[in-house]
């Protein structure tokens, strides 16, 4: 009993606890853009699937896939144009190219890591380079149709 | 325990005698240090290093503490700070500096005092707690070492910190957990970086109290030597002061040039630029690399790049990682040969020197970038690292068959007829 106090201290303070979960607001977002923004003090991309990429991401059977999941296992029903992922490279960390403007991404439309070359796909799996799973999908929810609440 | 014909502490000034009646804290120096310590007459360079490494600890104690005089472990001016020390803080350049190559030498003692170790078998009965604790001293000085780096809180700080606690994720069930525990957040942040301090501050410390513990261990069986002949009599030893004092002296002072050449014409050569770029979280290096003297280590981490069975490649380099070091805490017990010197051990000598080459790569390895054929590199040399331990050392103990040993330490050092040959060599 005595000894909880001090291993309780070093777990994330009330503060910290308070910024575990964020709200973004969709409505400026784009078909076809992402935004980078962060969570948790991590890199976090939203991105607003268009159809054609939406249909890309469908089409890719599942033995293409080094860490096997769909875009309907990726995103929440009624709102699969909502690609939200960490984005940190599953490799060793970096942040991934794409969600801007002219910025490359990647030989399957998605993602592109500068650092060792991996990619992502529009559903942000992983298809090639050294990354061993999929950019993960953080716990989320839709509070309304423009906005998501994250953690 | 002392061998019966050492010098026995006898005061002359009358303040000495009054304190050694109350505290033998004296005593106990000359006891240790002094010459009232006999250690074998025959130590080469090699045995040098166990007191370099003593010396290396203070100086960081020392340089360190007054570092934190100066510096800020807070997260908006922590990487300031120490700019702050460098620029306006009188001789902060130096003391920081010096803090930061110590380290380096720090570790480049440790690693040829461990070597030493290997290769004459310094482990062996009845030295194996000497042993243990200069392994636990080392996982310490990892530690305190990781930590402190991530102070200055650049970007390498802030990457390096968030990889290797990254490591504590692959642990199955608990991992997670364990990480925001550790971290105080969901990624290294303010708790992280404050906690780090204070354990920084603490840890040298702890080694300190595991140091004297290693020396204690030490004075029971007395000190190896080159020929790992056990001392036999009186002629086969020197007081420690004047003979190693002097002898440690002398290497001491090497040490000293080196440190000195390092801090004053390549004070940045063992550091990584990227370091001096403020930690920015939403912005990864190119190339994350730890400290050089993580290098073998982390070449191992990175060599698991497949799972196995059901076990995951990261969790694999994670156990990997520290198995290449909790590996030497069994090494007393899977080195079954009676002889310890590797002078006397040929085919045992040569698979030091190839674990040598082998360590080396690995250095090399852990340096260079995650791609091929750096991979397949680092996989074949983690292979051979942990077969040399669990398969070949074994193995060469029970198949080798060693060369004479010679009578004692004395025959070693002057040859079998004694005073004749004593006076021929004088």
């Amino acid at each position: 009993m005595a000894v909880k106090p001090l291993v309780a201290q070093m777990a994330p303070s009330a503060d910290v606890q308070r910024q575990a979960s964020i709200e973004v607001d969709l409505s400026a977002i784009q078909p076809g853009q992402a935004i980078k923004t962060s969570w948790r003090k991590q890199p976090l991309f939203v991105r607003n699937l268009l159809p054609a990429e939406i249909d890309a991401a469908n089409k890719t059977p599942a033995s293409d896939l080094r860490d096997p999941q769909t875009l309907a296992e990726r995103t929440i029903p009624g709102h699969e144009n909502w690609l939200i992922t960490l984005a940190v490279c599953t490799h060793l960390g970096c942040v991934p190219l794409g969600a801007a403007e002219g910025e490359n991404k990647g030989e399957y439309g998605g993602y592109f890591c500068p650092c060792h070359g991996s990619h992502y796909d529009t559903a942000g799996r992983i298809r090639k380079g050294p990354a061993p799973t999929n950019l993960k999908v953080p716990e989320y929810s839709f509070a309304s149709d423009t906005l998501v609440k994250i953690g | 325990m002392s061998f019966p014909w050492a010098k026995e502490y006898a005061p002359k000034a009358p303040v000495m005698k009054w304190l050694d009646d109350r505290l033998p804290l004296p005593r106990f120096v000359y006891n240790a240090v002094g010459a009232g310590y006999p250690v074998p007459r025959n130590l080469n360079y090699f045995w040098n290093f166990g007191v370099l490494a003593g010396v290396a600890l203070m100086i960081q104690i020392v340089t360190g503490i007054v570092l934190a005089m100066h510096y800020s472990a807070n997260t908006l001016v922590a990487f300031d700070s120490v700019e702050h020390i460098m620029r306006d803080v009188n001789s902060g350049w130096l003391l920081r500096y010096l803090h930061a190559n110590g380290a380096s030498m720090f570790f480049i003692v440790i690693y040829i005092h461990i070597f030493r170790g290997f290769f004459f078998s310094s482990y062996k009965a009845p030295r194996e707690m000497i042993w243990l604790l200069g392994v636990t001293i080392f996982l310490l000085m990892m530690a305190t070492a990781f930590m402190g780096y991530v102070l200055p809180w650049g970007q390498m700080s802030f990457w390096g910190a968030q990889v290797i606690t990254g490591l504590f994720e692959a642990i199955p069930l608990v991992g997670p957990a364990l990480k925001e525990w550790l971290l105080g957040g969901f990624s290294p942040d303010q708790a992280a970086l404050n906690r780090f301090f204070s354990l920084h501050y603490l840890l040298p410390f702890v080694i300190l109290g595991a140091v004297i513990l290693h020396i204690w261990a030490l004075h029971i069986p007395g000190s190896s030597n080159p020929t790992g002949v056990e001392i036999k009599t009186a002629e086969d030893t020197v007081p420690f002061h004047p003979y190693y004092t002097s002898k440690d002296g002398f290497g001491l002072g090497v040490f000293l040039i080196i440190l000195t050449i390092l801090v004053g014409f390549l004070p940045n050569m063992l550091g990584h630029p990227d370091n001096y770029i403020p930690a920015n979280p939403l912005s990864t290096p190119a190339h994350i690399v730890p400290e050089w003297y993580f290098w073998p280590f982390y070449a191992i981490l990175r060599a698991f790049t497949v799972d196995f069975f059901f076990i995951p490649a990261k969790l694999l380099g994670v156990l990997a990682m520290f198995g290449s070091i909790l590996v030497w805490f069994i090494l007393p017990w899977l080195d079954t040969s009676p002889v310890r010197s590797g002078l006397y051990r040929p085919l045992f000598r040569k698979f030091f020197w190839v674990l040598v080459i082998d360590m080396a790569f690995l250095f090399y390895l852990g340096g260079a970038p995650a791609e091929e054929p750096y991979v397949m590199m680092s996989q074949l040399a983690s292979a051979y690292y942990f077969a040399h331990f669990l398969i070949i050392l074994p193995l060469v103990s029970m198949i080798e068959k060693p060369k004479p040993l010679p009578g004692s330490i004395t025959e070693a050092v002057l040859g079998k007829s004694e005073p004749t040959a004593a006076a021929a060599l004088a």
